[in-house]
């Protein structure tokens, strides 16, 4: 439906007209985000430049009951930021500036709009580092990254995007800005309202700035490839690195049909001929660097690797991340849809894990490459199919529904770093239970009382009815 | 699918192409930070993922092929370094081609101007070489006989409108002589023929830049192959191709095949970056012409860059004669790098020329703005690219620019020039020859 003409004039009137998108042509490229599969038009796309715009904007869509769906660059892969029906999609791409760089306090603030590369390289230039890596980090914005709480390859050593962010600015549904937080390692003070808009997938409120935690840049890195004609070596190898007591930075593996789609794409001489490919990267003290690339390197050979080859240099290490970093999109190389998941399990159970997902795989006859993050338990089995497929389509639904309650029953969860968006919605409430639904319901009621932001994702919310 | 086989189906070309084509986009967004319209705007229809999005909805027909999807067909560089930043495998080149063959058969961006300009020019100069050679001979009389400086001191352009002020501004030094008559039609190999080889003069090439051409012959001799060189070569059709005129691509490409049978070859030699990635894609192009479709694929298995070629047949390296030192840095053409994955041989091609230090070019592969005729059809936001890349060559501080294809060697003359930057832009081939020259 198009939108009003009333509504139009009063976001010209805010942000500019060449700040509105309308047209047909325009939408159509914001009806998605990275997730397969999912598909609807939003009313218009609103490009907010300032904390300003973001209020009157919320201020104004509050009280005429429009619904709002905050965007970044649109990398998502579990349909957050997939449109409402007519919604506007608030852009924040262009809200870009790092606003500070304290090196004193090893902190840096940006605005949302700020790509997560370019964070990393704005610490990087005064030798600071900041972990978190998402696959999408050459695109995807800082705002989106911490809306879904993204995680990265580097979740083992350091943590997710939780873990380094220690002040927000948020603005609220009804235009009042709200900011939690501050520079200091420790604070106490009250609820840490921080840690509740982190991971809340715009329904909440709408993040116009970050004030993230940065760490010494690591002095030194050493990255290798194993590889194995087993999975089950590959995961055995990754057992004994953390049973030995190492901490490895990264702790990727991929499978038969990954590697071969990575490596058609990337060409940094995998080799395509096994059953598992472990990327292994170490960082730190140089001194420990060594030990432990060493250790590992005996480790993986012990467990009867075909091969382990060492990054010659920083170049070969960059490319060889950034290989796997293009394992989803490779996978599309082989199939019209590709279905990523991220299941989750506890360390110990992964080799459990990865054989189960090969039954169902087998159960369903479906086609899946699986990756990623063995050091953490968290999964990637990737379903290569095509959507206009439906009865195969029903089937990958059933085996993902059979995924998620073993990722359960063994202790995990139906989504280690996408979010729930739209695509898990479903699957929540059998993960949560009744009172964590209740008091997450609750919770979003007293926050956005009318429903206004990111409505249908995550779960469902009655409006508050004096609202 | 071919468009031409689609057409006679009577549907379009865009629902006509192979829906696996369009689906293999899986919009992870990966392509957004590689383009320059994206990066410039940060619009999502002015990026690769969006244009194909709307390509897609045409295909599904949730779509009109309206005017402003013409326009954004005609915005998109066609750079293709989406293709190269593209994990999974998008042949955006194909979509892109059958885009605009789709905005032309609907006539969308139709205007008595746009008719008469690309009759006159694609359908009409670049179709005949000697067309456009007595057009080539016209300009040069022009320049030679000092009416263009006459012309320009005079100040009578000032009452041209802007943007022919600005074209004429633009307009490029004709050769003194053409490839015809620099090139012989046949150069006998220097010690000993290891190959024989045919050698592409091009169309703009040859006007503007024949004496890069005189110089890829005279390398070729030097690295033991017999060249031959035909004279009065047809346009190779890439900028039909690529301006959504199919039909006429195909005749250009089987007049071409005529002209160069490849099983007389061992290699068939372009210099020119944008003309080398057509060049390459002749069987795609007539796969549904049973008459040409084997040859085709004979003749994409011959076409080799030059630098491509020199690489891979050993390159000879020019002997030690100390030759003057120079600071080169190196711009990469969109279709040279992204079209046809050549990026390191043009750099191996410079690092044997003695003297020579290579300085890195930062965004080395990002879009100078000429990408075909974008400079004269969207100046705004070729300008814009333009200045970007003039900035990163400035912050080099090297003596000359080294680039592979006429678009670009012309688009950086120009921006030097009026960014007041005293430095050299030559083909790498050139600086090559040069450098052989002076062994003697």
């Amino acid at each position: 439906m198009p939108i009003a003409t009333t509504v139009l004039a009063r976001l010209h009137a805010m942000v500019g007209s060449e700040n509105v998108l309308v047209s047909k042509e325009d939408l159509i490229p914001y009806a998605f985000d990275g997730t397969a599969a999912l598909h609807q038009m939003p009313g218009a796309v609103v490009f907010a430049h300032s904390r300003e715009d973001v209020v009157s904007v919320l201020r104004f869509a509050n009280a005429e009951g429009i619904p709002v769906v905050t965007r970044g660059s649109g990398t998502g892969l579990s349909g957050g930021s997939l449109p409402s029906p007519d919604c506007l999609v608030l852009c924040l791409v262009k809200m870009d500036r790092i606003l500070e760089v304290d090196a004193a306090n090893l902190t840096l603030t940006a605005e949302p709009g700020v790509t997560t590369i370019a964070i990393a390289e704005a610490a990087a230039k005064v030798g600071l580092f900041y972990p978190p890596d998402p696959g999408s980090m050459k695109i995807s914005t800082i705002g989106g990254n911490v809306a879904e709480n993204s995680g990265g390859l580097r979740g083992l050593k350091y943590g997710i995007t939780r873990n380094y962010v220690m002040g927000l600015e948020v603005v609220l549904p009804d235009g009042e800005v709200l900011w939690t937080g501050n520079k200091c390692v420790k604070d106490v003070a009250g609820y840490s309202l921080r840690d509740l808009f982190i991971g809340s997938e715009g329904t909440l409120g709408v993040i116009t700035r970050v004030l993230l935690r940065l760490l010494p840049k690591p002095a030194a890195k050493k990255t290798l490839v194993a590889t194995f004609d087993q999975m089950d070596r590959a995961a055995q190898t990754v057992s004994d690195i953390i049973a030995a007591k190492i901490i490895p930075c990264t702790l990727e593996f991929l499978d038969r049909t990954t590697v071969r789609c990575v490596e058609d794409f990337a060409k940094v001489g995998l080799p395509v001929d096994c059953e598992a490919v472990l990327l292994m990267e170490t960082d730190g003290h140089p001194a420990a660097v060594a030990e432990e690339a060493t250790q590992m390197e005996a480790l993986a050979r012990r467990n009867g690797a075909m091969e382990v080859r060492v990054a010659k240099d920083e170049a070969e290490a960059t490319r060889l991340a950034a290989a796997r970093r293009s394992a989803f999109s490779a996978l599309a190389r082989v199939a019209p849809t590709t279905i990523l998941e991220d299941a989750t399990v506890p360390r110990s159970e992964l080799a459990r894990m990865i054989r189960f997902v090969d039954q169902v795989a087998r159960k369903y006859e479906l086609r899946i490459g699986t990756f990623g993050h063995m050091g953490d338990g968290n999964l990637h089995p990737t379903f290569l199919t095509d959507e206009r497929n439906h009865a195969e389509m029903e089937r990958v639904h059933l085996a993902f529904r059979e995924i998620f309650d073993e990722a359960i029953r063994l202790g995990g969860t139906i989504t280690g770093e996408h979010g729930i968006g739209v695509a898990k919605k479903e699957f929540l409430p059998g993960f949560a239970g009744e009172a964590s639904m209740r008091v997450m319901r609750e919770l979003r009621r007293v926050l956005d009382p009318k429903g206004i932001l990111n409505p249908g994702k995550m779960f469902d919310v009655v409006p508050n009815p004096s609202a | 699918m071919n468009p031409a086989g689609v057409e006679s189906k009577g549907s379009s070309y865009l629902q006509g192409l192979d829906y696996s084509v369009v689906q293999q986009c899986m919009h992870c967004g990966m392509c957004l930070p590689t383009c320059p319209t994206y990066d410039a705007t940060k619009i999502e229809r002015h990026s690769p993922r969006g244009r194909i999005a709307l390509m897609r909805a045409i295909a599904d027909d949730r779509l009109e092929a309206t005017k402003t999807f013409a326009d954004e067909m005609y915005f998109c560089l066609g750079c293709l370094a989406c293709v190269t930043a593209c994990p999974a495998g998008v042949n955006y080149a194909e979509l892109f081609e059958h885009a605009r063959a789709e905005v032309e058969r609907r006539e969308l961006l139709k205007s008595p101007r746009r008719t008469a300009i690309r009759s006159f020019t694609v359908k009409w100069l670049f179709m005949d070489h000697r067309r456009l050679t007595a057009v080539g001979r016209a300009m040069r009389l022009y320049q030679e006989l000092g009416i263009q400086s006459l012309i320009r001191g005079s100040g009578v352009l000032r009452l041209l409108p802007k943007r022919l002020r600005e074209l004429e501004a633009m307009t490029p030094k004709v050769q003194p002589a053409f490839s015809n008559e620099l090139i012989a039609r046949v150069t006998p190999a220097v010690g000993g023929r290891r190959q024989t080889v045919a050698m592409l003069t091009g169309c703009a090439q040859d006007l503007i830049f024949s004496d890069v051409n005189r110089d890829t012959v005279e390398v070729l001799a030097r690295n033991g192959c017999e060249v031959h060189t035909p004279p009065d070569q047809p346009c190779c059709g890439s900028l039909h191709a690529h301006n959504g005129e199919w039909a006429l691509a195909q005749v250009l490409a089987r007049r071409m095949i005529d002209l160069l049978p490849p099983e007389r070859y061992d290699a068939i030699i372009t210099n020119a970056g944008g003309c080398g990635s057509h060049l390459k894609h002749y069987s795609k192009l007539l796969e549904d012409d049973p008459r040409y479709a084997a040859r085709a694929k004979a003749w994409d298995a011959k076409v080799r860059d030059i630098h491509e070629f020199l690489a891979g047949a050993g390159l000879r390296p020019p002997t030690k004669v100390s030759g003057p030192p120079m600071r080169v840095t190196y711009h990469e053409s969109c279709h040279l790098s992204h079209g046809q994955k050549i990026v390191n041989q043009p750099r191996q091609v410079l690092a044997v020329i003695p003297g020579l230090q290579l300085v890195e070019l930062p965004e080395a592969n990002w879009c100078c703005g000429s990408a075909g005729i974008y400079n004269l059809t969207q100046p705004e936001m070729a300008g814009q690219l333009l200045e970007r890349k003039i900035g990163h060559i400035r912050s080099t501080g090297v003596e000359v620019v080294a680039t592979a294809n006429p678009g670009c060697l012309l688009q950086l003359i120009n921006g030097c020039r009026d960014a007041g930057l005293n430095l050299r832009v030559a083909h790498p081939i050139t600086l090559l020859a040069e450098a052989y020259r002076r062994e003697s």
